[in-house]
């Protein structure tokens, strides 16, 4: 189990990696936006994965934290996009 | 009973991954950006979504469960809120480049 | 499988680092700043700071990528006549070398350090039960290394003003950023009403959570700002003049208890910033309570920026 949940784990930061080509090739503001936002769902969703495979439940209070500032994060980076005004 | 729970695991956080591929093939291979930001949602609600229910056998503690459905339900929220955001700002783009 | 997950934060971090530091594009250099943000919090976890990792998820990933792309909407645009060329070439090759002299010093220093590294953590975690905390980071926090987080709170309170100072004269003491104004019933509006309750007890949870557990004070204000700056962001609420007395005091209430604190400790315990004997716990339970409203606010306010509009609107 263990083992499953920790290559569970990095096949999904893997997944989101690949993911971040978009923020090199663009080509506008939103693609790098969302590559970003891959990351920040894969990163909470790999935590949670390894957290459960080394059995510390603290690391799911560093995803509840993730959580809350990636949707801070996000709403401001599109606030503040140069391509974009207040919504 | 464990391994029935075991099983459970297995499957939807395989499951979970196997979104976590989908959207990010999507996000690498869909045309615009829009067609991207409906496969990155995907990820977003079903990877993490499965990822979550198949963890909730292993964890030990009603409120660590509670704690990581209400991962899911945040990150779903604001998801779908980040999600009509970029899309607005994206059609505004595009209407300005027109 | 498993090598993955511990091999791919470590090459993503440096190919992401170099990526944001040659990016054309300031935007995506911010973009690819806080992916850095997210795989670092991944790679604290992996390295076992639990703690650690919290601070970055909340500093590193939301707040100071927040306040990196707000610089760079502030910019003029690359097509204006504006810009500056920058730096030229010489200056940046001497940049770079001290930057790259700098770590290799570093990466030498951590390198050769002895195998057994010399360290105090078994002292640190025998005397926890005389500190009253279980967690052994809040106890070099609150009660080894007090001293350093009264100074931190005082450095931070420091750079608030310092903000301040940039407003223009029209604007001196007024309210920080220009007014945002979002529809309503639209989607940020909403966003803005269903998300800061859900943070403001998170928050709060790890706050409280942070004496036994990772945790504590500057990851839940964290949150709090995050919070209170959404809702500023959709125009909710509108940021607060600088020069209101009432935000001032909640401003500096924090580090004033901590001082405070420790003169009475200088008395009781004979060392500034000392605990007497049984009260470490509740000593160190009033500084938290006291700084976390402070630290909330000064954060917020360093994010919201130096003011922009008189006080008279």
């Amino acid at each position: 189990m263990t083992a499953f949940l920790l290559a569970a784990a990095g096949f999904v930061l893997a997944m989101v990696a690949a993911g971040l080509v978009r923020v090199l090739r663009g080509p506008g503001d939103a693609d790098r936006l969302m590559a970003a936002q891959l990351l920040g769902s894969g990163g909470i969703a790999a935590l949670l994965l390894g957290g459960a495979a080394i059995g510390d439940g603290s690391v799911v209070d560093v995803s509840l934290t993730l959580a809350l500032l990636a949707a801070f994060a996000s709403v401001a980076f599109v606030k503040f996009a140069p391509s974009g005004d207040s919504p | 009973m464990t391994a029935l729970l075991d099983v459970f695991t297995y499957v939807a956080v395989g499951t979970g991954a196997f979104f976590f591929l989908a959207g990010t093939v999507g996000l690498l291979r869909f045309p615009d950006a829009l067609t991207r930001l409906h496969a990155l949602t995907k990820a977003d609600n079903l990877g993490l979504g499965l990822v979550v229910f198949g963890l909730l056998p292993q964890v030990d503690g009603f409120a660590n469960g509670l704690k990581l459905v209400v991962i899911w339900l945040l990150v779903m929220l604001s998801s779908a809120d980040a999600g009509q955001l970029i899309a607005r700002a994206e059609r505004r783009a595009r209407r300005r480049d027109d | 499988m498993i090598e993955l997950f511990y091999a791919a934060p470590a090459l993503l971090i440096l190919a992401l680092g170099v990526y944001a530091t040659f990016a054309r594009d300031a935007f995506a250099a911010c973009a690819g700043y806080l992916a850095y943000g997210l795989l670092l919090t991944v790679a604290w976890v992996q390295l076992g700071g639990v703690d650690v990792a919290l601070t970055e998820a909340a500093i590193g990933g939301g707040l100071t990528g927040v306040l990196l792309v707000r610089a760079c909407a502030k910019l003029p645009a690359k097509d204006s006549g504006l810009r500056a060329d920058g730096a030229g070439a010489p200056i940046r090759w001497l940049a770079a070398l001290a930057a790259i002299g700098v770590s290799t010093a570093l990466a030498y220093a951590v390198l050769a350090l002895p195998v057994p590294a010399a360290t105090l953590a078994p002292e640190a975690l025998a005397n926890l039960a005389a500190t009253g905390v279980g967690n052994p980071i809040t106890a070099v926090l609150l009660a080894y290394r007090a001293m350093d987080t009264m100074l931190e709170a005082i450095v931070l309170l420091l750079a608030l003003i310092g903000i301040w100072s940039l407003a223009p004269d029209r604007a001196w003491g007024g309210r920080p950023g220009p007014g945002y104004e979002a529809d309503p019933h639209g989607i940020l509006a909403f966003i803005a009403r269903v998300l800061p309750p859900i943070g403001l007890v998170v928050g709060i949870y790890i706050f409280w959570v942070g004496a036994d557990q990772p945790g504590g004070k500057f990851q839940g204000a964290t949150i709090v700002a995050a919070m209170w700056l959404l809702t500023m962001m959709a125009g909710l609420t509108d940021a607060p003049p600088v020069s209101r007395r009432l935000l001032r005091l909640l401003l500096v209430s924090g580090p004033l208890v901590f001082v405070a604190i420790g003169a009475y400790g200088a008395f009781a315990a004979g060392a500034f910033l000392g605990y007497p004997e049984g009260l470490a716990k509740p000593l160190i339970i009033v500084i938290e309570i006291a700084l976390m409203p402070s630290l909330a606010l000064t954060l917020a306010l360093m994010l919201a920026g130096a003011p922009q509009r008189s006080a008279a609107t």
